[in-house]
């Protein structure tokens, strides 16, 4: 193979641009903020010797978001879009957070439930409720689209206005502080050094990746994406594929609910996972999976989330205040959207075509 | 969110409902405050009080609604009209605008943020309607609203340096998790924290963390890399948000007290934090403002004079004490 067809290979592989956009903020850290790469050791009293570092922070606090955008993937490719992940993912942890302990929602926290560190619930019971919750809001999701045939924009909407409802309705409109040790191993525990929520992205993604490659359920969804009548024409059920992806994105939101309440030890029915829906999406997009549908890649989505947290923890690290991050991260998402143009592709195209016609020529 | 907004009216409409119809009939339960014998003189069985609570932010916002809800219980008045605004001053003002429209008796108002309450505030006054500011300030002219109850977020801020200085005598440097952009309490704090700090203590950097946990721990997370070994001290607005700082601070195994904490609030959980050492001061702010708050409101009603503010007695805890008063803590 000629240097060049290498070349155009790697530039045409879907985890080119999230790994170069990814690069480049790394590199922009490296310049300017020397220390941003230093990992340390340190031994935890709670949880054992473990990394630290903006990196593994990247990943841990990434992780929800990397959760997310595996189902968001799936739904995108069948040429939807699930809104309602935020609000999912209010709801688990509404779940949750009301299952350990369900004085806290109205009453004052007394000192025994400050102390104590029990639950009310089991913590396996707890993960199921709080799996099935969101799980119930991805089948919701795709009975709206598939059976009811909503528009996914539209059949999600009402999800994403609802959940944040249905949450505060769970916790009694309170922010409900999270007592219970156990709990906060999802979101603060390591394995190996490796934070705990790494190890649920490894898995989620794993389980993914076997339903669609090692089965023809990818090709379905690329399928119905493609063109949703002329897969049902060809004999798939385009309507079950649909159910299948929306509800494995609500399952997704559920884990990452339950992720990012351990995280901060506490439910926030307004505030947690607020704009993950739309992060998401980004992530999916920069993974050069089309709004459209079609083929998608489920690790380039997941480098994509790691673009965006990369960039957050970059941005804390200079001191962009949380309110600004949104602006600055709309010119991250102008940049990569505009790469990803016909404009710029051609642009491209010509580049390395000036540069090596007679590589070109000699095939 | 229109129907998330609307979900949570109507679950307040059915739980107003059996207190309302509870007390309808009855005489008022319970009467602390001297009822004078007078007829013309409202009580509070005829008292419809608006609290357009700005959100539920931190244990402190529940500790203060619980407050306001129990004590408008006990007292038996006729109707509270509560909504959670969740800290966005455009929910807070349409609240205030269907209070209002109810034409409600008295109206106490937790304001999100300090500036932009003019127009709502004369719409009140136009209406008739006394409107007491409570916990945070507002920036608006003093004959707008009749009373302001809270705490002196400026002086509060003095007291957290204050601490800061006994901390750091050789001084150093901190760091400063700072609450809502824009905030009477941020605001207030910020200010006095600066008046009162030693020269020989310089503040490196400061980020906002909303007043909640979830921001202050990333940005705590941050800071830890970007300043390593280079601050001393961390003051940080309320005891919400240095949880959740002593969270990241945990995750980099710095053991309590190496890093000089002085925070606000005087929560539960700010006193678990300085029983085992993370917070070595917190200046006191106290949430629990209902009966204050329902007292003025009935005065307010019979048109007895009130003073223009009122200030709450605060003081400042240290952890020497904080395992022996942990139990008589109310919120």
């Amino acid at each position: 193979m000629t240097r060049q067809k290498l070349l155009a290979r790697v530039r045409e592989s879907r985890l080119f641009w999230p790994l170069t956009a990814l690069a480049v903020i790394l590199l922009f850290d490296a310049l300017f903020a020397p220390g941003f790469f230093r990992i340390g050791i340190i031994d935890d009293p709670v949880y054992g010797p473990h990394l630290y570092g903006n990196l593994i922070d990247v990943l841990n606090n990434g992780a929800p978001l990397m959760l997310v955008s595996i189902g968001m993937t799936l739904v995108i490719a069948t040429s939807g879009v699930d809104l309602s992940v935020g609000a999912v993912i209010a709801i688990s942890a509404a779940m949750g957070a009301v299952l350990i302990n369900p004085a806290l929602g109205d009453r004052l926290i007394t000192n025994d439930i400050l102390t104590a560190d029990t639950t009310n619930t089991p913590l396996p019971l707890i993960i199921l409720a709080d799996l099935a919750a969101g799980t119930l809001c991805g089948l919701w999701n795709g009975f709206l689209v598939s059976r009811a045939r909503i528009q996914p924009m539209v059949a999600t909407l009402i999800l994403m206005v609802a959940g944040r409802g249905i949450a505060q309705l769970i916790t009694n409109g309170q922010i409900m502080t999270i007592y219970y040790t156990p709990y906060f191993w999802f979101g603060n525990g390591f394995i190996l050094g490796l934070p705990v929520s790494i190890y649920i992205v490894a898995g989620v993604a794993l389980l993914a990746w076997v339903l669609v490659r090692k089965t023809a359920l990818g090709l379905f969804i690329e399928s119905t994406g493609v063109n949703a009548r002329a897969a049902y024409y060809a004999g798939l059920d385009e309507r079950n594929i649909k159910l299948l992806a929306y509800t494995f994105c609500g399952f997704t939101g559920a884990i990452a609910g339950l992720i990012l309440s351990s995280y901060v030890h506490s439910s926030d029915a307004n505030n947690i996972g607020a704009n993950y829906e739309l992060d998401a999406i980004l992530a999916v997009v920069m993974g050069g999976t089309l709004m459209s549908g079609g083929r998608f890649s489920i690790v380039a989505s997941i480098i994509g989330a790691m673009v965006i947290w990369a960039f957050t923890i970059t941005m804390y690290t200079f001191g962009v205040p949380a309110d600004a991050l949104t602006a600055a991260k709309a010119v991250l998402v102008l940049l990569v959207i505009l790469l990803y143009s016909e404009f710029s592709q051609r642009l491209l195209g010509r580049w390395s075509l000036r540069k090596g016609p007679s590589h070109d020529a000699a095939h | 969110m229109p129907i998330a907004k609307h979900l949570a009216q109507v679950s307040l409409v059915l739980a107003l409902l059996p207190v309302a119809a509870g007390c309808a009939p009855a005489t008022p339960v319970a009467q602390p405050t001297t009822a004078p014998a007078a007829d013309v003189k409202k009580t509070y069985a005829d008292m419809v009080l608006c609290y357009p609570q700005l959100g539920a932010e931190s244990d402190w916002r529940t500790a203060n609604t619980a407050s306001i809800k129990e004590t408008a219980e006990q007292l038996g008045i006729k109707q509270l009209v509560f909504s959670d605004a969740q800290q966005k001053q455009e929910n807070q003002i349409a609240a205030v605008r269907a209070c209002i429209q109810q034409s409600v008796s008295v109206i106490a108002l937790p304001p999100v943020v300090e500036d932009g309450w003019d127009a709502v505030l004369t719409e009140a006054k136009n209406a008739g309607i006394p409107v007491i500011i409570v916990d945070r300030s507002v920036s608006s002219d003093p004959s707008l609203y009749a009373s302001h109850i809270g705490s002196d977020m400026v002086l509060e801020g003095q007291r957290a340096a204050a601490e800061m200085n006994k901390l750091l005598p050789e001084g150093g440097a901190i760091l400063e998790l700072s609450g809502t952009t824009g905030s009477g309490a941020a605001v207030g704090r910020a200010e006095g924290f600066r008046a009162d700090l030693n020269a020989n203590i310089t503040i490196l950097d400061s980020q906002t963390g909303n007043f909640t946990r979830a921001e202050a721990k990333p940005v705590m997370e941050a800071f830890l890399k970007k300043y390593e070994g280079q601050f001393q001290g961390i003051f940080v607005h309320n005891d919400d948000m240095a949880i959740g700082a002593i969270e990241a601070i945990k995750a980099a195994g710095i053991q309590p007290g190496e890093l000089k904490i002085v925070s606000v609030d005087g929560t539960r959980g700010g006193f678990q934090a300085m029983a085992d050492g993370w917070i070595q001061a917190d200046v006191e702010c106290n949430p629990l403002l209902g009966p204050q708050v329902f007292e003025m409101a009935l005065k307010l009603m019979n048109g007895e004079p009130i003073e223009k503010s009122v200030l709450t007695n605060e003081t400042v805890y240290y952890p020497d004490d904080a395992l022996e008063l942990l139990p008589t803590r109310q919120y």
